[in-house]
């Protein structure tokens, strides 16, 4: 780095930069931040925050008040609040308070504990850091002062292995030139080290003495959360020096291989970028959370028509008998007329009929507090980077998860557990086990449509390998056999031997030896290639022991390209700030670097500038392709045109290639250069445009040396996981940064694309009109193509009946679009979004490529917003944060790119093979459960609480309850809660292989079969059936009846009883029959919660209660007088008869008339166990398990390619068409046309029905 | 919610079947086999049950007589009319005369009805304190809130009973005569007055206060009756073992009925030469006409009634039985031939290919 000799503009007023008068308000936001080393009195004034941390929220007195206060603005828990008040007037109160009281405690409480067990935790490790010890240059002498002591302007030293104690200016270290090393993996999740360095007049600092007397005054920006910016200037002897992000070392990383450094303070405790990073998480919800508010509200809304219409029917009683009625039962003295009572007993019912709405059992179960940035840079500019799990740092409160019950957050829990602890997605090799970071949208990984795939990392392995180059119009790395042919797979000779070189990386493999040829024949242009190759980088070496070296990169790419010169005999050995140290061929030669130009998205190259030991300037550089042609010296045309050709054909092999140049620069230019540059890095308003013009000036006229190709290898399972979830009616979407040619040829080699495909769209235009037109054509080309290729299966009367969208979507030909950049832009503009959108529907692939950040997520959330599907976006690296975050289930790739898109993530694993377990095992499931749930959760809610109603008919609209208090209170927390919770968790409907054998049974999820308004309102039907029949059957039953003693048998009581062992017992068997999978857990549940409802009915209504509170135990010796009457146990019987029969009787004809895929498969499954013996059946499954044999082996190599040349395609449009066939109704007709277009191929000729 | 990553080294997952949703599960699925069969034998065992439900309801005889006293229907319409204006109700008895022709077997319950008069009104229902009930002697002098309006006097001397269901206390009486030889004298037929309710009712949850020097009269000293009621409550009945709170036809009463129509057994007749029955010939209900109904509209009945092994007359269940066991046996045949059909068409298409 240069040093300022000479300042332009010096200071008139020492040590006073201007603006003197521009303090820091005490109210408003900091402009601009000034710390003066060693002046606590001068900087007290600004009132910066010190360097304490707070992330807890309670202390033990506030705890109760202001916990309580956070609770109850949720709108459960001020809704339970709320009816418990209304308990409390006497008039209104139709159940005694605890039956509110109770869940709403037991609710308060668990959260309490909850939140305060995590802030003790906070408290905890507040303290813990508030207290670690740091030395603090106090009045010249070094002393231990708790972290939370340390002020803004404070010198600190750091030793070794020390994490850093607040954001500091980096002024003096052990190592020569101010250099230090530190490790961030706190911070952003990089594990690799980062330099950074002191600037130079600071750096000579390195005694106590000198530093106690630096007064030098710090200017810059307010404190922000970009992890990676930094712009202040220093002032110290009348002078002034820029400061950048290398000069900063950032609270969080930790010092690495440097013995000690001294750093001023600049921004403490809050004002850290660590801590301006946590902010607030938003937490996703899924499409079943939006649909049960909708529900919900609908519930509420049903649940006040009800009390409407019973506080009428209570004002008419009143006015018709009740009035009369007074001699035995006067009204209240509150109470003068009939509308009066009318209007308290529509209280009295909104109190007794609230279990209709589950709202009952709530609780901010994700108030877990987690750690995600709130910020999200700017797409494309420099790499976002993300804090982590940071030890000391947690501190955020999620918006409260308005309507979770309880119940749907265990289960969901439990399923990111399974998700977890499955073997199938632990990656051996990385030692790394899937995790599911989120636990809140777990059934929605059951409907996902649409994929949205990062290429690099995510369907590649991001190993990069050197693979071909190109050498001043000469092209090696083709592998060659002896006779010098392109030698096929399988039959290649022996690698090329580094042996002769003791510093080469000994896993490196090249197998064109022509190329070490060359470079040992002294060929200039090879030298000056690898030379180039080991001097323009930003790789750290390390050398343990002589000789063995160990290079860290920021990028794969960048490893590959230095690790390739190392073993050609251009080794890079070590650098410093200015000097880079390279072995070459055999000699060290030590160049001085003047200058780096690094790497940023938009100039997509980077060059360094170095003086080489006879005195020399030369500039490297290497780039794109794209920007690197257009700026080199014309003069070479045939060099230039050879080496396009050779990179084309690397793109085409689907290699990632760069250009290498370099330009020979003179002392004089040089130097004018140099201060040009300085200036514009001095600059305090877009130092960074300034600075890239600058650049840009300088890497021009280039001279060509050649290009480099590296291999991008697929990984493990790419292919056939593509396939599958193509089966599976996904979409996936291919977003990458990587060239179109790159792009489609990975496209083809993963089997997105294939050769069978009618058309594959390419559109490239660069102005709105051309863009526009190209997609026109794609859908004129799809609209006309079912006639030109004679494709059987789109018939005429479907397509005329439809509206063009859904012309598009049925088109069965297999289309593919790939889009660029450039006209992905125009194609996302407001005007043109949904004619591109429609188009790229209708594609079966779609790959966008050159895209940014930002346009990934872009595209995201345009089919996010438009086709209202559930979208899925996987990728690795930091680039595909923003679409990981708007997508609505975003998967992280635990690779090699560091971990922010993990960070970001919803669910993380390190194989994109993965995915398909994901979805089709976990999501698939996870779905099923859910909806079961949830539809039982409803069914026993309206079954409870529905007799209520019908009593009301019979009881003058009293509000009075049918059953014992005790039974209201316990129904759903204790008797019905836990065989549901064991179904919601455990319940499968077929085994995880066959739901990778057919995809198709993923369908049910995309379409949103299983719970929807449809679902919800035959789940209400049901439940108020079961409610009429276990009221009037024991009505009509104990209406007359007596006991065997001859006593009444129709009291109150044992009414109630009969009813609520009735009710118990129905429940109990509804949820056997919905559970498909019973485990020992889901016996011990149901069996256990019988008994648990026996037993603590005989508890209740024993003699002891009675004694100890006679009057809150009035139905003491209930039980055993009513349940042992015949009578009793007949009324039961029939009651749950009626009930079960007709759900039987319903569910087997489906079974027959009109299975689900997924009856079927299980049905088979049945047949073939049971029936293996005889012939006929064997027969049978022989022929069924062939037809499934495609995706039986799915995972052995090749299938993706049986599927994609159709042969396989036609078992899966039979097995969609014989459960499509039988399902004879008009909309789920519909629904499944609309979606299931493009399963059917021209071959497949009529369907026929599968049957199992 | 979320949690750190476990990120890298972490160990392998467990490999338990809990882990990988291995467990060992009965998945049971609803084929023929198991539906079929179901159906068949419920709706067989229910037509059975239903069969012997309906011929044992069927046997059981029952003899019913409105006594409200609406004008025009016999001799009880003079007591009603007193009770119009809701004066204190006057010593009014009337009679029902019934003969029967052939041997009311035994054992013979006598019960009352009263119809749409609504115990179960929540308001009613509430109003009563088991604390009292149960003998507590502090609860005797402090009355639950929930007795409002009944659960002090104006004189602010608390209510014994307190509350709207004890102070609604059911009042007419019974008495009944039979003539053996037609002319002959009515001899008064005993009516078993215990037992009527529920073991449980009258020793643990109904208990009278602990006596004052060996009196009950002392115990409830300081209590008013309720203001229905002419007599205090430990004067209920002259046994010692049935008065106070622990009164058989009081303890009935306090356990309010279900339904707005609703019986309550009055006495059994198994004394005697009663024992087997009411044999042939007149007979006579004399009934004390205390209790007014008409004015919000109910009826008051006499029932007389035998039971069986299932309770009394109720033909209900027996007929739902029947009904539900014949539609199981409907579906059942309805579902054999869907599966017949499918089976067949499924034998084809297999045949086909």
């Amino acid at each position: 780095m240069t040093v300022p000799k000479e300042m332009p503009e010096k200071w008139a007023r020492a040590g006073a930069p201007p603006s003197w008068s521009r303090k820091k308000p005490s109210w408003g936001t900091e402009e601009e931040r000034r710390a003066r080393a060693n002046d606590r009195e001068y900087n007290e004034k600004f009132q910066y925050a010190s360097n304490c941390i707070k992330t807890s929220k309670y202390n033990i007195l506030t705890f109760l008040p202001v916990n309580l206060f956070e609770q109850f603005q949720e709108v459960a828990n001020t809704y339970f609040l709320f009816l418990l008040i209304l308990q409390l007037i006497p008039q209104v109160s139709s159940l005694s308070w605890f039956t509110t009281i109770v869940p709403l405690v037991l609710v308060l409480a668990i959260t309490a504990v909850k939140d305060a067990t995590d802030d003790y935790f906070r408290h905890k490790s507040d303290n813990q850091v508030n207290n670690r010890q740091s030395q603090v240059l106090i009045r010249g002498s070094l002393q231990q002062e708790p972290w939370m002591n340390v002020c803004v302007g404070d010198i600190i030293k750091l030793e070794n292995n020390q994490f850093v104690a607040a954001d500091l200016l980096l002024l003096s270290s052990s190592e020569p030139h101010g250099l230090c090393y530190i490790e961030t993996a706190e911070l952003d999740g990089e594990t690799n080290m980062k330099v950074r360095q002191a600037i130079p007049v600071t750096s000579e600092l390195r005694d106590i003495s000198r530093l106690a007397k630096f007064d030098g005054e710090v200017v810059c920006e307010p404190p922000n959360n970009k992890l990676d910016r930094f712009s202040g200037t220093l002032y110290w002897k009348e002078s002034k020096f820029p400061l950048s992000n290398q000069n900063m070392l950032l609270r969080g990383c930790v010092l690495r291989n440097t013995e000690w450094c001294f750093g001023l303070v600049v921004f403490a405790g809050p004002d850290t970028k660590l801590m301006q990073n946590s902010g607030r998480t938003k937490f996703k919800r899924t499409s079943i959370d939006r649909l049960m508010n909708t529900l919900v509200l609908w519930i509420f809304g049903f649940l006040v028509c009800m009390g409407v219409i019973l506080a009428i029917g209570n004002a008419i009683w009143e006015h018709e008998v009740g009035t009369r009625f007074q001699a035995y039962l006067p009204w209240d003295e509150a109470v003068d007329s009939a509308f009066f009572s009318g209007f308290l007993s529509f209280w009295s019912y909104i109190i007794i009929l609230n279990t209709v709405v589950p709202i009952s059992l709530y609780v901010r179960f994700c108030a877990q507090v987690s750690v995600r940035p709130s910020c999200l840079p700017p797409g494309g500019g420099g790499l976002p980077r993300r804090p982590v799990r940071v030890g000391p740092v947690r501190g955020s409160l999620p918006e409260p998860d308005l309507l979770s019950p309880c119940s749907v957050e265990v289960i969901r829990l439990g399923h990111s557990y399974f998700i977890n602890w499955d073997k199938k997605m632990f990656c051996a090799k990385k030692r790394t086990p899937a995790e599911a970071r989120t636990t809140t949208l777990s059934e929605e990984l059951g409907q996902v449509e649409y994929v949205f795939s990062d290429k690099t990392g995510t369907l590649t392995q991001n190993v990069m390998a050197f693979s071909k180059c190109s050498v001043s119009g000469r092209s090696y790395g083709d592998v060659l056999d002896v006779l010098g042919h392109k030698a096929e797979l399988g039959e290649r000779p022996e690698p090329v031997d580094f042996s002769s070189n003791p510093l080469a990386d000994k896993q490196f493999v090249f197998w064109d030896s022509s190329l070490l040829q060359a470079v040992k024949t002294g060929d200039p242009h090879a030298h000056e290639f690898f030379r180039l190759l080991s001097l323009c980088h930003t790789v750290m070496s390390e050398e343990k022991t002589e000789g063995e070296l160990y290079y860290k990169a920021q990028s794969p790419d960048e490893g590959a390209l230095v690790t390739a010169a190392r073993n050609f005999g251009f080794v890079f050995r070590a650098r410093t700030p200015q000097t880079i140290t390279v072995h070459e061929m055999g000699t060290a030669v030590t160049y001085q670097l003047l200058a780096i130009l690094d790497f940023n998205n938009v100039r997509k190259r980077m060059s360094v500038i170095v003086r080489n030991p006879e005195g020399r300037i030369r500039l490297y550089c290497k780039g794109a392709d794209t920007i690197l042609l257009d700026r080199l010296h014309p003069s070479p045309q045939e060099l230039l045109s050879t080496t396009t050709d050779h990179l084309n054909e690397y793109a085409g092999e689907g290699l990632r290639t760069l250009v290498l140049a370099y330009k020979d620069l003179d002392e004089e230019y040089y130097g004018g250069w140099a201060q040009r540059r300085l200036q514009a890095s001095l600059a305090q308003d877009s130092r960074e445009d300034r600075l890239a013009s600058v650049y840009e000036e300088v890497e021009s006229d280039m001279v060509l040396l050649g290009a480099t190709a590296i291999e991008d290898k697929l990984q493990q399972g790419v292919p056939e996981t593509i396939a599958l979830l193509t089966l599976a009616n996904i979409k996936i979407w291919v977003l990458t940064g990587d060239k179109q040619e790159t792009a489609v040829n990975i496209g083809y080699s993963c089997k997105m694309l294939t050769d069978d495909m009618a058309e594959v769209f390419i559109v490239t235009g660069h102005t709105v009109l051309e863009v526009r037109e190209e997609l026109r054509k794609a859908r004129e080309k799809m609209l006309d193509s079912p006639h030109a290729v004679g494709n059987g299966f789109t018939c005429p009367e479907k397509r005329s009946s439809a509206k063009l969208p859904s012309v598009l979507e049925a088109v069965a030909g297999e289309y593919a679009l790939v889009i660029n950049g450039h006209s992905l832009a125009h194609a996302l503009e407001a005007d043109m979004e949904l004619e591109f959108l429609e188009t790229a529907c209708a594609c079966r692939a779609v790959i966008c490529c050159r895209v940014t950040p930002l346009q990934k997520a872009q595209v995201v959330e345009l089919v996010k917003k438009h086709k209202k599907a559930v979208t899925l976006a996987i990728g690795d690296g930091a680039n595909d944060v923003s679409m990981i975050k708007t997508a609505h289930i975003g998967v992280g790739i635990s690779g090699q790119e560091g971990i922010q898109a993990v960070l970001a993530s919803d669910y993380s694993f390190s194989q994109f093979k993965f995915l398909q377990r994901l979805l089709l095992v976990h999501g698939r499931w996870s779905y099923l459960r859910m909806c079961k749930f949830l539809c039982y959760f409803f069914y026993k809610n309206f079954a409870f609480t529905m007799v209520h109603f019908w009593f009301g008919f019979f009881c003058g609209f009293s509000a009075q309850t049918v059953y014992d208090q005790y039974f209201i209170t316990l129904y759903n927390i204790v008797y019905t809660s836990l065989p549901v919770l064991a179904m919601g968790v455990f319940d499968q409907d077929v085994p995880e292989q066959r739901s990778m054998e057919y995809p198709k049974l993923y369908e049910p999820g995309q379409l949103n079969l299983l719970f929807n308004k449809r679902e919800f309102f035959i789940c209400i039907a049901q439940g108020i059936y079961t409610s009429v029949l276990v009221f009037f059957i024991p009505y009509g039953v104990l209406a007359e009846a007596t006991r065997g003693d001859g006593s009444q048998l129709a009291d109150y009581q044992s009414f109630a009883v009969t009813v609520a062992t009735s009710l118990v017992i129905v429940v109990s068997v509804q949820i056997g029959l919905d559970t498909g999978y019973w485990t020992a857990i889901n016996h011990f549940f149901i069996w256990g919660s019988l008994a648990v409802y026996f037993a603590i009915l005989f508890a209740m209504h024993s003699n002891g209660l009675f004694d100890m509170f006679p009057n809150q135990f009035r139905f003491v010796g209930n039980a055993q007088n009513t349940l042992a009457q015949p009578t009793v146990w007949l009324t039961i019987t029939l009651t749950t008869a009626v009930c079960v029969m007709p759900v039987v009787a319903f569910r087997f004809l489906k079974l027959s008339l009109k299975p689900d895929l997924s009856d079927t498969v299980r049905y088979s499954q049945l047949v073939r166990k049971k029936q293996k013996a005889q012939h006929r059946c064997l027969r049978r499954v022989g022929r069924t398990s062939s037809r499934r044999s495609g995706y039986a082996f799915s995972h052995q190599e090749g299938f993706g390619e049986l599927i994609m040349s159709g042969k396989n395609m036609r078992l899966s449009s039979l097995a969609l068409a014989g459960f499509g066939a039988r399902s004879g109704s008009g909309w789920l007709e519909g629904l499944r046309r609309k979606k299931s277009d493009s399963a059917g191929s021209p071959s497949a000729g009529p369907p026929k029905p599968l049957r199992g | 919610m979320t949690w750190s990553a476990t990120a890298r080294g972490a160990h392998q997952p467990d490999n338990t079947a809990f882990t990988q949703q291995r467990l060992p599960a009965w998945q049971p699925l609803l084929s023929a086999s198991i539906a079929l069969p179901l159906f068949f034998c419920a709706g067989l065992a229910f037509i059975g049950l239903g069969l012997g439900l309906f011929y044992s309801s069927n046997g059981i005889k029952e003899l019913k007589y409105d006594y409200t006293g609406n004008p025009g229907t016999g001799n009880c319409s003079a007591c009603a009319l007193a009770d119009q204006d809701r004066a204190p109700p006057l010593r009014c008895s009337c009679a029902w005369y019934f003969s029967l022709r052939e041997l009311f077997p035994g054992p013979v319950y006598l019960y009352y009805e009263l119809t749409n008069f609504y115990q179960n009104n929540r308001r009613y229902s509430v109003s009563r304190d088991d604390t009292q009930l149960s003998g507590l002697a502090s609860a005797l002098r402090h009355p639950a809130n929930e007795c409002a309006p009944y659960q002090r006097r104006a004189s602010g001397l608390p209510i014994a009973p307190c509350g709207a269901i004890a102070n609604s206390l059911f009042n007419d009486s019974f008495s009944l005569w039979h003539q053996r030889q037609p002319g002959g004298p009515y001899v008064e037929v005993p009516l078993d007055r215990t037992g009527i309710a529920w073991w449980t009712d009258c020793h643990v949850k109904f208990r009278n206060p602990p006596l004052v020097n060996g009196s009950l009269a002392l115990a409830f000293q300081g209590t008013a009756p309720p203001p229905n009621w002419p007599r205090p409550v430990y004067e209920l009945s002259p046994d010692p073992n049935n008065t106070g709170f622990i009164n058989q036809d009081f303890v009935v009463w306090m356990r309010t009925a279900a339904l707005p129509t609703f019986r309550k057994l009055y006495a059994r007749i198994r004394q005697g030469n009663y024992s087997t029955g009411l044999p042939r010939g007149a007979y006579l209900v004399n009934i004390t006409y205390n209790y007014p109904v008409r004015a919000f509209g109910g009826h008051k009945l006499i029932v007389f009634s035998n039971i069986s092994w299932m309770g009394g007359k109720n033909p209900f269940l027996g007929i739902a039985y029947l009904v539900v066991g014949s539609l199981c046996i409907i579906m059942g045949f309805v579902m054999l031939v869907v599966y017949i059909r499918y089976q067949d068409q499924n034998d084809e298409d297999e045949d086909a290919e």
